[in-house]
């Protein structure tokens, strides 16, 4: 590998002040501090000592993003499959029917490998386009500005296509990246400044720019007339009876429902959920508080019961594994950037996004889904929360010490 | 006559009411889905500004100052009521579109603030014309808006068709976030760090 070593170097004078294309270092340096540990150490005295850096936390991220992966393209096949053996069709649609046919690969729901390759041809394209154009405006950002490529992309891009249904057009997904790259992070000045999840923002753009893509029955499983509602939208019809007359829990947990790609897996939410707190990436205190959080107002819903109301009757545990609870509570309420801060105000930051799921879930009768405006109404909060306990603690501090 | 160039077309660019001093945004969400409402509203402002900021001036020495607020008030409003009737009596419509918005100009913080802040001091010609430029600067910014919100959001301008949306048959796919009033919110953003990238002076020191 000297050779690669070497090469960079030679290449690196180009890039240096004063050199030809100085103003893409920071594209240079993505590829160099990508590829090597960087060269620079720290010259004054330094204040943190932690081998912990940016670049293995979002390694971290994407490592434990795998298994939710796998199944997401699994799922999205599986589920497709299925459809079309319902519908009765052959062969899968479009230009995705003409390579699964070429590769001699049938459509068999039954088959894990035929699974794949028919949902790795949804999610796949979805994530390439989220890196491409996410990419080229933080690559845009950072050579304005002239700070680095930040490794944060790395995970912004990766759970965008995961959030999206498999059906999302690639033009819409290309505007949500954007709008969530530039106006969920750049314009407060990148990574590390900005108080909304960018995958999350992105997403919320195109919920409320083209509803008709994102929400309804007929966009969850990648089948051209095929209507697939999601448990929660069966569930907001019906109630507990309904969903558990379509769908059994185990199902539920294990992910063979419909719904946006990488979430509906809660098995595969929680392995990620393991290495995140194992490796003190992720916050175990969000993670537990959303969940006693929206497990406590379930209960008290469960409790007081309503006759018109069918959202009201259904039970934590199925809570816990539909729609985007487990993947959200995993991966984007932990965010680190976004979410609070002070041990104490991850407590509360974790109650109000718990709370606020589960409201949007049963009481709004708008949306049958809450947790990603949870999640952005807890990221909103989140600075205010820890102003006020820091403020507090200083207070404590200040009257302990007599002064 | 650089004075009036100054008073005039200042509040344009270099000192917008709503882009500077992020005035008068209530209106600038609820007006701009479409831009016929927003031709009326932004005439209707230019008749309330320049009449008010003229008619304040020209008592602005019989005003006890203890009073003041208050006679700016009754002047304004009567300046309001008058649009309000002639749009009820010739554009009705239009005039349902906008419902109380019309009436809401009374309470519109450019007309007040301009009353006050330049009216109460300066002499009657000046008091117009600065009225004229600041309810124009909001036009501005009110056209910018319902310019991208009709045409990406519906697909028309002014009611024409001119991306044909797919609802009605065409290719275009509707923007259905930016016909929501806070999709202004981002518009008025994009303008402002467009207008603060242009002219540095603008942005605020961080403290």
């Amino acid at each position: 590998m000297k050779f690669l070593r070497d090469f960079l170097d030679r290449q690196q004078s180009l890039f240096k002040e004063g050199g030809k294309l100085e103003k893409y270092y920071a594209l240079f340096e993505m590829v160099d501090t990508f590829l090597y540990t960087p060269g620079e150490v720290t010259r004054e005295s330094t204040h943190v000592k932690d081998s912990m850096d940016l670049k293995r936390l979002m390694m971290t991220v994407v490592v434990a993003l795998v298994p939710c992966i796998i199944f997401a393209m699994y799922n999205t096949g599986m589920q497709a499959n299925l459809a079309l053996a319902k519908l009765g069709q052959q062969s899968a649609f479009g230009w995705r029917g003409d390579i699964l046919s070429s590769l001699g690969v049938a459509i068999d729901p039954y088959s894990f490998w035929a699974s794949m390759a028919h949902g790795a041809l949804y999610f796949l394209p979805l994530l390439i386009v989220s890196y491409m154009v996410g990419g080229a405006w933080e690559s845009l950002f950072a050579m304005v500005r002239g700070h680095e490529i930040n490794e944060g992309f790395l995970v912004t891009g990766l759970l965008f296509p995961l959030i999206l249904p498999p059906t999302m057009p690639w033009w819409q997904a290309a505007l949500g990246v954007s709008f969530g790259v530039v106006v969920g992070k750049e314009v407060f000045g990148g990574v590390g400044k900005n108080f909304l999840n960018p995958a999350l923002t992105g997403r919320a753009f195109l919920f409320f720019a083209y509803p008709a893509q994102i929400s309804g029955d007929a966009v969850w499983v990648a089948a051209d007339g095929f209507s697939g509602a999601t448990p929660l939208s069966v569930g907001y019809a019906g109630g507990q009876a309904a969903i558990e007359s379509s769908f059994s829990w185990m199902d539920a947990f294990l992910g063979f429902i419909p719904g946006s790609m990488g979430e509906t897996s809660t098995l595969a939410c929680l392995i990620g959920a393991v290495i995140l707190i194992a490796s003190g990436v992720a916050s175990w205190r969000i993670m537990a508080s959303v969940v006693i959080g929206a497990g406590c107002l379930v209960f008290l819903f469960n409790t007081v019961g309503s006759s018109t109301n069918t959202m009201f009757s259904i039970t934590p545990g199925w809570h816990f594994v539909l729609g985007g609870f487990a993947f959200g509570l995993v991966f984007m309420a932990t965010d680190p950037v976004s979410g609070s801060m002070t041990k104490t105000g991850q407590w509360i930051y974790g109650l109000l996004i718990g709370c606020m799921v589960i409201l949007i879930r049963v009481v709004n009768q708008a949306f049958p889904e809450g947790m990603m405006l949870a999640i952005l109404f807890g990221n909103v909060w989140a600075p205010v929360i820890d102003h006020y306990v820091v403020k507090a603690n200083i207070k404590r501090r200040m009257i302990r010490n007599g002064q | 006559m650089a004075k009036i160039t100054k008073v005039l077309f200042d509040p344009i660019f270099k000192e917008n009411p709503i882009a500077l001093q992020i005035l008068g945004i209530c209106s600038a969400l609820a007006v701009t889905s479409k831009m016929d409402t927003v031709i009326v509203m932004t005439l209707a402002l230019i008749f309330v500004t320049s009449l008010s900021n003229l008619s304040v001036s020209l008592i602005r020495n019989y005003i006890p100052t203890n009073i003041r607020i208050i006679a700016q008030m009754t002047i304004i409003a009567s300046l309001v009521i008058i649009v309000d009737q002639l749009l009820k009596a010739y554009a009705f419509s239009i005039s349902k579109q906008l419902s109380v918005y019309v009436g809401l100009i009374i309470t519109n913080c450019i007309v007040m603030g301009r009353a006050e802040a330049y009216a109460m001091k300066n002499g009657p010609w000046m008091s117009f014309l600065d009225g004229l430029g600041n309810a124009l600067g909001y036009g501005l910014i009110l056209f910018i808006v319902g310019f991208f919100r009709e045409l990406f959001g519906s697909g028309k301008l002014l009611g024409f068709n001119i991306l044909k949306p797919i609802t009605e048959g065409g290719w275009y796919p509707t923007n259905g976030l930016l016909l929501l009033p806070p999709s202004a919110f981002f518009l008025i953003g994009f303008i402002i760090w467009a207008l603060r990238t242009w002219k540095k002076d603008q942005v605020e020191e961080e403290n």
